[in-house]
């Protein structure tokens, strides 16, 4: 069960009071009536699923209540930060980001553990 | 045999940790024993020279007791105390006797002895690995008729209970600094040096007492004292510290993310009887700042023809039973190893006046100092010798012994036989955490290298296997300082993984990886052979490690064999992953209290009570429990549901609203923020009047619905269908936080604050009127689609002139600690003119009279407001809200998109069934063209005759068209209507 820091409780607690909402920062166009139809399936029907460093977005529905945003590494599911929501993306720490990366390497993927190495 | 008063002709005296005059009685297979205080069952049944408890699964071969853990794959008995509170696969290794214990052996009959399953020891060439996969491939019915359930009778092992569990099961919640899992060497040292900090500890250890293997491990001093007494010495100073908790009996059986651990802590298994206020098990789950991992290693077995009849066992295991139990697992006892470890257990035994027929060693060279101390005792050691058979039916009685190579083959008698292929660090619980595993070539084993988590291994679990090293590793790993001095008596040497001389290649011998499997060598071979490669194919093919030992004993061998098979070294062979738990973990545990009325907790309204003594049935719509329809004496439900229908349009009726959604919306830009949640227009609602909404995702389908009421410029409520409540909060808020942000707005549930009873029907407002206080309800004062604040009955409430009935209507809404009563009176009132109470069942067919639709029953997450009839609903004129561009998607705007629509049946007395698919041609050759479904379907007794709505291909050009319904036995002919069946004009609403 993950540990997430809430930004706006100022506490890491249990992965039981939250709910995951999403991929973060993917802003509603404002001038949504107007935009075309490639416009919005983008905005809409797709995401990057991206392995590895993500920025989603978190709820602290048995909490405070607030959304707010979260970079997570999707292989090792370590929180690398949580902030705000309306805040611009974060860079994540030179540190943080190696320690990610490094692990990614030594990554449990299907492929080298249970596929057939040959 | 024995079964007197005392506790076993195999005890040896002086030898063991129990107290002789402390005993407990239990039976066995309905045999009564004496054991003593402490003894496993293992160990009380070994005293008595039993070595026999239970048939193996697939072969039913005899089986004893392989080990003296929780890594027992044999010795599985279903031990009871009564009917109900009886557990079946309980390993022997671990239960420890309670005086009254009913202990039965399994997978036998008629008897243990003579055991009909034992003649598939004899077909087993034809049960190799795989057999099931090829033997059952065809014919297709076969499976669930005839292989399926024949399979299924003969497979798993032991019965489960058929009663409920009458045990209660606690749960507890805590936070530590360090957890330290296994209480061994490394385990108390790491304790004491992380407790010296001040730090909270916590450590946690499976068996009844600390010393991990100190248990059997007589010859290590630590301290200047017996390792076991130090273990117990060290333990009260840390239980005795404020800072630490120790927990034993007690296992971490997994290890998950962010420190996140689940323990099991075996409560009042050991106790005969058990207070009743104590639960019988008690899970934790903890979340550790850090994690020293201190779990020791396993011992293996050596993998030859026949290695497991009754009276093999593991050389720790006999230790085990011997200096702690004090019990001797035979008279004249062999040693078959390729580890110096194993020649401790034959002095050990030879000094308690045991012959040792002989060590048999596979090695050529063992280490000088045990082989110097068998010298001294005067042990007769086979260095590069095998052991190439066994014999012995119920109980090993002699082994096959020869030169390296097959030569020299001579028997020799024993009556029990020894054996240790090495040790095997346990990995499992670091392995969970997601760490990485390298693998030892000197020594043949995985151990840690890479770290997900803030987590270190110690000791033996970590490859450390010299004592002095092991104690610095662990007081570093504590994080503080400890003393404590101590050192091996034997420096170990040795090891193998994989199959002995004396396994195979022939296809007769059954030399077994994984006893609790019945998988040998052979099965292995023959996986790789036939093309499995990677060792979780062979895994899964042979089944090998997947029993409920999970392959504590076997997957190191299993991985061993398969790698020699391919040629290929053992890395790249791979391992298989360790998953959590690591041993057996109850139903009971788990769930806690999450059981009968607490699985899944019922929501009962404010009115429930008294609608239940006034005969309703209720029906479960979410958690919600809702009154469903309220028969009178004789009445069936259709019975019922017609004279509710009958009544509500004639007189009026009663009905439950309360488990309606009900969110407050409030604050200077809530009319603005409604105009972007919904379709409609709200900024020209004046307050005091409500509207019938329309809540779209930025797809264009309808999310939700509900009628909004204003009750001030800056306060709006909101009612949501049963169901949507948590959602559309959760969208809202979503949109408030973070779309929407600048908007001043509040958000609030309301549903469990208000309790909602509608009244409906001709005489609906001359039934409340007597009750409403401040308020004119006359139909000009307060037409349709109103809302007043007012008094009712002199509480503060909402009215809600609103119909989903067509009727003349209202909801009245009161704070939920006075619905009852507020109920109580109306109703009173209600049924003095003639009116009834009615349930959701006449409420789903008045309003689909109407054709008001249901969101989740009428529409399907692709539905749109003009799809449902309901286009009128989205503004045209303002420029932004959710939904707006979706709804503009080619594919939302084209022609032909299901629309919904009435039907009716060619004959009226035909009721349609709700999910029934719609076709044009009734005799288009399969697969036909379905033009939809249909989506709600009623007798309406207003009409005398049946009502549908459907979802149908360009519904609303089809009007007064015939379509069809094929059904299973017939095709019933439906013509394409409105959707609203009663009162289309709508004046019965405004009366």
């Amino acid at each position: 069960m993950l540990l997430i820091h809430c930004p706006y409780c100022e506490e890491d607690r249990s992965e039981l009071e939250f709910r995951w909402a999403g991929e973060a920062h993917i802003a509603r166009p404002e001038n949504i009536a107007a935009i075309s139809d490639e416009e919005f399936a983008e905005f809409f029907f797709l995401r990057n699923n991206e392995k590895g460093l993500t920025y989603e977005r978190w709820r602290h529905i048995h909490g405070c209540g607030r959304f707010f945003n979260a970079a997570r590494d999707t292989v090792s599911d370590r929180f690398l930060m949580t902030y705000k929501a309306g805040l611009p993306k974060q860079p994540i720490p030179v540190a943080s980001k190696a320690a990610a990366i490094a692990e990614e390497k030594t990554v449990e993927t299907w492929e080298a553990t249970e596929g057939d190495a040959r | 045999m024995s079964s007197s008063s005392n506790s076993g002709e195999f005890r040896i005296k002086g030898a063991g940790r129990h107290t002789p005059a402390r005993t407990a009685r239990f039976t066995f297979d309905g045999k009564s024993y004496t054991a003593l205080e402490g003894d496993t069952v293992a160990s009380a049944l070994l005293a008595h020279g039993v070595h026999l408890l239970g048939r193996s699964f697939k072969y039913h071969r005899p089986r004893g007791i392989l080990t003296s853990g929780p890594e027992e794959p044999n010795a599985l008995l279903d031990v009871s105390r009564d009917a109900a509170r009886r557990q079946p696969n309980v390993r022997a290794t671990v239960q420890e006797v309670f005086d009254g214990a009913k202990i039965a052996s399994q997978n036998r009959w008629p008897s243990l002895k003579y055991d009909i399953g034992a003649f598939n020891d004899m077909l087993s060439p034809f049960f190799a690995a795989g057999f099931y996969y090829k033997t059952f491939m065809w014919p297709r019915e076969a499976w669930h008729k005839l292989y399926e359930p024949i399979i299924r009778r003969a497979a798993g092992l032991g019965e489960a209970p058929k009663e409920a569990d009458p045990d209660h099961y606690a749960s507890r919640y805590v936070h530590c600094d360090v957890l330290i899992a296994g209480a061994g060497v490394a385990g108390l040292t790491a304790a004491l040096s992380a407790a010296a900090t001040g730090k909270k500890v916590i450590l946690v250890d499976e068996q009844p007492e600390v010393g991990g293997a100190l248990h059997f491990d007589s010859s290590t001093v630590i301290d200047g004292q017996n390792g076991f007494d130090w273990a117990q010495a060290m333990a009260a100073k840390l239980k005795a510290m404020p800072n630490v908790t120790v927990l034993t009996r007690t296992t971490v059986f997994g290890y998950y993310n962010h420190g996140f651990l689940a323990l099991v802590e075996r409560v009042t298994d050991h106790v005969a009887l058990p207070g009743r206020d104590l639960p019988r098990e008690r899970l934790w789950q903890v979340r550790a700042k850090k994690v020293v991992l201190a779990t020791g290693s396993i011992e293996r077995h050596m993998v030859f023809a026949n290695n497991d009849r009754p009276g093999i066992m593991l050389a720790s295991a006999a230790r085990s039973f011997l200096n702690h139990h004090g019990v001797a697992v035979g008279r004249n006892v062999g040693v078959y190893t390729a580890h110096d470890s194993a020649y401790e257990a034959a002095f050990d035994l030879k000094r308690a006046g045991v012959s040792i027929a002989a060590i048999v060693d596979s090695r050529s060279h063992p280490g000088d100092g045990v082989l110097a101390e068998a010298r001294a005792l005067g042990i007769d050691v086979l260095t590069g010798h095998a052991v190439t058979d066994t014999s012995g039916r119920l109980r090993i009685n002699s082994i096959t012994v020869t030169r390296n190579g097959g030569a020299n083959a001579r028997k020799i008698k024993v009556d029990a036989l020894l054996i240790s292929a090495g040790w095997t660090p346990s990995v499992h619980l670091f392995s969970q955490s997601r760490g990485k595993l390298r693998f030892d070539e000197a020594n043949q084993r995985f151990l840690p290298d890479i770290y997900a988590q803030n987590c270190i291994s110690v000791g033996a679990c970590n490859g450390t296997d010299d004592l002095a090293d092991l104690i610095d590793e662990a007081i570093a790993a504590g994080g503080g300082a400890a003393v404590v001095s101590g050192e091996n008596r034997f420096e170990w040497t040795g090891g193998m993984i994989g199959a002995a001389e004396g396994a195979g290649p022939e296809d007769a011998v059954k030399a077994f990886v994984d006893f609790q499997h019945d998988v040998t060598a052979k099965d292995i071979r023959l996986a790789v052979r036939e093309g499995m490669h990677s060792i979780e194919h062979i895994k899964r093919f042979t089944t090998n490690g997947m029993a409920s030992d999970q392959g504590k004993l076997s997957n190191m061998h299993g991985l061993a064999i398969a790698s020699e098979m391919l040629d290929r070294p053992i890395p790249q062979v791979g391992l298989t992953t360790f998953r959590a738990p690591y041993t057996p973990v109850t139903y009971g545990t788990l769930i806690a209290h999450s059981r009968g009325d607490l699985f899944d907790p019922a929501r009962k309204t404010p009115m429930h009570a008294p609608e239940a003594a006034e005969g309703a049935e209720f029906e479960d719509v979410g958690n919600w429990k809702r009154a469903w329809y309220f028969p009178k004496r004789g009445e069936d439900m259709h019975a019922a549901v017609n004279r509710e229908c009958r009544t509500v349009r004639e007189v009026g009726g009663v009905f439950d609203a309360s488990t309606l959604g009900k969110i407050e919306v409030v604050g200077p830009d809530a009319a603005k923020f409604l105009n972007l949640l919904y379709t409609n227009t709200w900024d020209t609602l004046k307050p005091g009047k409500s509207r019938y909404g329309i809540m779209t995702r930025e797809d264009g389908f309808i999310y939700d619905d509900g009628v909004v009421g204003r009750l001030a410029e800056d306060r709006f409520h909101v009612t949501t269908t049963t169901g949507g409540a948590p959602r559309v909060l959760q969208h809202m808020e979503d949109y408030l936080q973070t779309e929407f942000p600048h908007l001043n707005v509040w958000l609030t549930s309301t549903t469990e604050q208000w309790a909602v009873i509608a009244v409906q029907g001709p005489k609906a407002r001359e039934i409340i009127a007597p009750f409403i206080d401040g308020l004119d309800i006359s139909n000009e004062a307060f037409p349709h689609m109103s809302v007043a604040e007012c008094t009712i009955m002199g509480v503060p409430g909402r009215l809600f002139r609103m119909s989903f009935t067509g009727e003349l209507g209202f909801e009245v809404n009161v704070p939920a600690d006075f619905g009852a009563a507020v109920w109580k009176a109306i109703w009173e009132r209600a049924q003095s003119m003639g009116a009834c109470l009615y349930g959701t069942e006449t409420m789903h067919v008045l309003r689909a009279e109407k054709g008001y639709i249901i969101v989740g029953q009428d529409t399907d997450g692709t539905v749109t407001p003009d799809d449902s009839g309901y286009g009128w609903a989205v503004s045209k004129k303002k420029t932004d809200f959710v939904g707006i561009r979706g709804l503009k998607r080619p594919d939302l705007v084209r022609e032909g998109r299901k629309q919904l629509v009435g039907l009716f049946t060619k004959d009226p007395k035909d009721v349609l069934e709700e999910g029934a698919q719609i076709v044009a041609d009734p005799n288009q050759p399969k697969p036909m063209t379905m033009l939809g479904h249909v989506t709600s379907s009623y007798w309406s007794e207003t009409l005398g005759r049946s009502i549908a709505i459907a979802l149908v291909a360009g519904g609303r050009a089809k009007m007064g068209s015939t379509l069809y319904v094929p059904m299973a036995d017939r095709t019933i002919s439906v013509e394409v209507t409105d959707m609203v069946f009663f009162d289309k004009e709508g004046g019965r609403i405004n009366g």
